[in-house]
């Protein structure tokens, strides 16, 4: 019965009909609809943001939906909770495993597919049984006894598709599975995925390389800002039609332009290298006055380019010049004396600190400016902090609050603050307006453009295409740890191109 | 806005208890045994202020009674051999910034957790104690005891330099670049990191500093005896941490102010004598001190849940 292949009746395994999810004032999902029948693989694709993550959550009962209908196996599911999806046989494998490193492979298994008292006996000859078996089904070599811990991503991986299949799924979920694997590993998941098929599983897969789509899959619904653009079969489609249905959509906001040419090269990278951070022969420049933007998909390198210039993981390879003068630089220290500034990307973590006051928020990278001969004068600071808090249109109490009573566009802000407060020379700014809601973003984007008049050097890294080509002078689009295009006047196409790695999109 | 509501609740606190023990016990303000009893508290403070700054940057010091002990030991000795009295005091002091070192190199430098290297050094400088000393008294020369001079200007010396010491670190908190170092690797390390702060270098240099207050918290207590007891500073660190953090500052970082660190101590150290005066047994002494930790630590844990609730 097992072995009908791809022949047998495809009925549908899930539906989700018109499914909503909003965080706050932001519309993830705007009423998405997709379908999964036993035995195929579906695709699912999507430019960063556009609700793919919220779809996945919304299947395994991490979130719950604000409206529509989900359906299984023609019946329709409320209240899911992810307890309840593993009961109803629905698994999902992330792109870092969910193991306990510290068990053994049985172990982690026999936990998951067994849910007894905690008095209970393990049955370990059972245990053992049992993950050989799995692991043997979907032709992984990996002991029962080995320790998690010691094992590669990858294996990992397998081991969380044995616990899928032992525990009967008929729905898995891959997150991007191929993201950190080699060649190899990638040719021996495609076989598990075509077996699971084989078996009758049905199989949501999200990657951003399309050749694996091609590939693998047999069905491809593509969503952009929270909807669904459609469904079609794969065989239907080329690149540049899947392409354009990812980005294809009007840009609605108006940038801010440049009116004056650039002025002369203040950072200049050639073939900057770290092996740490898995980035190599970066080579380009930024002017004085000019934007240069960094596109590029989550996980191509953009973050840990900025990083590396702004010396947290230093350079290991390649020249490195600031106004035309050789640098070395090997700490944040160095970069801001430098003149780099670097306003992070994750904001709450490592931008504004939440319990101190905004001034002192503000001032906090340029001590060597206020504290005049290390003391610091009564009202430098306020007065100071009161000028950004001006300029930069900042809305808050007062100067004494602390940092986590702002919202996100004002913490922005603030974190923006703290880095013009070390007179830069060049400003990389990493996702500027994430999470900010559409008026901060309108008057980050202005903010930026001024600074760029004002003669700073800016690098921007922004995961919103419209943004990214609209804010640009120059538009850099990297892919696996290397920049692979530099566009003088990008199109999204273009970019989304690059970003892809697709071969056959003409310019 | 910055709030001081800690400092006002266990200023209230301790106002309530002075103002009982004024109308039911006026003799608890008898002059002479008062100012005794205050500047006995003084090394206390001093090490309460020193492990405030070392909470303030989300480590933890528990060797700071065992470094106390040794510090106390080595001028003692110094100064039993016949070297002046500054020179006993410099030599508390380097002694104290060395094991400051020891501690600050193992967490800033080899990255390990601070309550384990403190809980190792605490063992170490105890048991090496033990082996020199062998709990012999030290008997201290003539002219140690409250600096050669008089009881009461010795007691006004020891009072005002604890008390000259932490206005200028509180001052420093605030105006010098060190004090936003402290509050930000606290807060956020990694954001110190990135703003150039130095989270390491601040890290280490609050051990460093730490040690050296052990060493003139020594020297505080020195001089207000005949002799001392190798095991002089044992229960002094609990002493020190639950002054810090009844009087605000947060165990997890980034957060307090060194005027709590007093008030939270004159609270604690008053629950003894405020017994004797109200004819209560002595025995319920540790119990109330307890019960206020226990309060001070269940106010920060309601007011954590309701930040997280406003998010």
């Amino acid at each position: 019965m097992e072995n009908m292949g791809r022949a047998f009746v495809l009925k549908t395994l899930l539906k989700l009909t018109e499914i909503r999810k909003s965080f706050g004032a932001v519309k993830a999902l705007k009423g998405v609809s997709f379908e999964l029948r036993a035995g195929e693989v579906h695709a699912l694709l999507g430019e960063n943001g556009a609700g793919k993550s919220t779809l996945i959550k919304v299947m395994t009962g991490a979130h719950r939906p604000d409206g529509g209908i989900m359906e299984l196996g023609g019946e329709e599911v409320s209240g899911l909770t992810p307890v309840r999806a593993q009961e109803l046989g629905i698994a999902c494998i992330y792109q870092q495993p969910a193991l306990f490193p510290d068990l053994s492979v049985m172990e982690n298994i026999g936990l998951r597919l067994e849910k007894v008292g905690i008095f209970h006996r393990v049955k370990w000859a059972m245990w053992r049984r049992k993950a050989e078996e799995l692991l043997g089904q979907i032709g992984a070599e990996i002991s029962p006894e080995a320790e998690v811990r010691s094992l590669s991503m990858p294996e990992q991986q397998l081991v969380e598709i044995a616990c899928a299949l032992g525990s009967g799924a008929r729905i898995v979920i891959m997150d991007e599975p191929t993201a950190s694997l080699t060649q190899k590993e990638q040719h021996l998941l495609f076989q598990v995925v075509r077996n699971l098929r084989a078996k009758g599983v049905g199989v949501v897969y999200i990657s951003h390389r399309l050749e694996e789509i091609f590939a693998l899959a047999d069905r491809v619904t593509v969503l952009r800002d929270g909807e669904s653009v459609g469904t079609n079969a794969v065989d239907g489609l080329n690149e540049a039609q899947m392409i354009r249905l990812m980005v294809g959509r009007d840009v609605e906001t108006i940038y801010p332009t440049a009116e004056e040419e650039p002025g002369e090269v203040v950072l200049e990278v050639k073939n900057l290298a770290c092996a740490e951070s898995g980035l190599e022969g970066m080579s380009f420049q930024v002017r004085a006055g000019e934007v240069f933007g960094l596109a590029g998909l989550v996980g191509a390198g953009r973050t840990e380019l900025a990083r590396v210039l702004f010396g947290i993981t230093p350079a290991d390879g390649g020249s490195f010049s600031l106004n035309g003068k050789t640098v070395e630089i090997r700490s944040p220290r160095e970069a801001i004396s430098h003149g780099i500034a670097y306003v992070p990307e994750d904001r709450r973590r490592h931008g504004v600190v939440l319990e101190m006051a905004v001034a002192e928020n503000i001032t906090m990278a340029s001590h060597r400016r206020w504290f005049k001969a290390g003391i610091l004068r009564g009202g430098v600071e306020t007065e100071a902090a009161q000028s950004f808090v001006e300029a930069l249109g900042i809305k808050l109490s007062s100067p004494a609050a602390p940092g986590g009573s702002l919202s996100g566009g004002n913490q922005q802000k603030v974190s923006v603050a703290r880095w013009l407060a070390t007179q830069p020379k060049l400003l990389i700014l990493d996702e500027p307006t994430q999470g900010v809601d559409v008026g901060a973003k309108g008057e980050i984007h202005r903010l930026v453009r001024e600074l760029a008049k004002e003669g700073l050097a800016v690098l921007m890294i922004s995961s919103d295409l419209p943004e990214i080509i609209g804010m640009s002078d120059r538009v850099g689009v990297m892919r696996e740890g290397r920049l692979v295009e530099i566009f003088d006047n990008a199109h999204a196409e273009q970019v989304m191109a690059a970003a892809l790695g697709s071969g056959e999109v003409a310019r | 806005m910055k709030t001081y509501s800690r400092e006002l609740t266990v200023g209230v606190a301790l106002l309530l208890l002075l103002a009982a023990l004024a109308v039911f016990a006026p003799n608890f303000f008898d002059g002479q045994p008062l100012v005794s009893r205050l500047a006995s508290q003084m090394p206390a403070l001093v090490l309460a202020v020193g492990v405030a700054l070392v909470i303030m940057t989300r480590q933890i010091d528990i060797s700071i009674g065992s470094q106390f002990g040794m510090c106390a030991v080595i001028a003692g000795t110094a100064a039993a051999s016949g070297m002046s009295m500054p020179m006993a005091m410099l030599c508390a002091l380097l002694a104290g910034a060395l094991m400051g070192v020891v501690n600050g190199w193992l967490v800033a430098g080899l990255g390990l957790p601070s309550i384990v290297v403190t809980l190792a050094t605490l063992v170490t400088w105890q048991e090496v104690l033990r082996l020199w000393q062998k709990g012999r008294l030290l008997a201290l020369p003539d002219g140690v005891q409250w600096f050669g001079t008089s009881q009461g200007t010795g007691q006004a010396l020891v009072i005002g330099a604890a008390f000259l010491f932490l206005v200028l670190m509180a001052w420093a908190m605030k105006h010098l670049s060190i004090g936003r170092r402290i509050y930000a690797t606290g807060s956020d390390t990694e954001a110190a990191r990135l703003a150039g702060l130095a989270p390491k270098a601040t890290t280490f240099g609050v051990f460093v500093l730490m040690g050296i207050l052990a060493g003139v918290a020594a020297v505080l207590n020195l001089v207000q005896s005949p002799q001392i007891q190798p095991n002089s500073g044992e229960g002094l660190e609990l002493k020190a941490i639950a002054a810090a953090v009844v009087g605000g500052v947060a165990i997890t970082g980034g957060r307090g102010t060194l005027w709590g660190v007093l008030l939270g101590l004159m609270l604690l150290v008053n629950v003894n004598p405020a017994l004797t005066h109200f004819h209560q047994p002595p025995y319920w002494e540790k119990a109330i001190q307890g019960l206020v930790i226990l309060l001070a630590v269940a106010a920060d844990g309601i007011r954590h849940k309701k930040q997280k609730r406003l998010k």
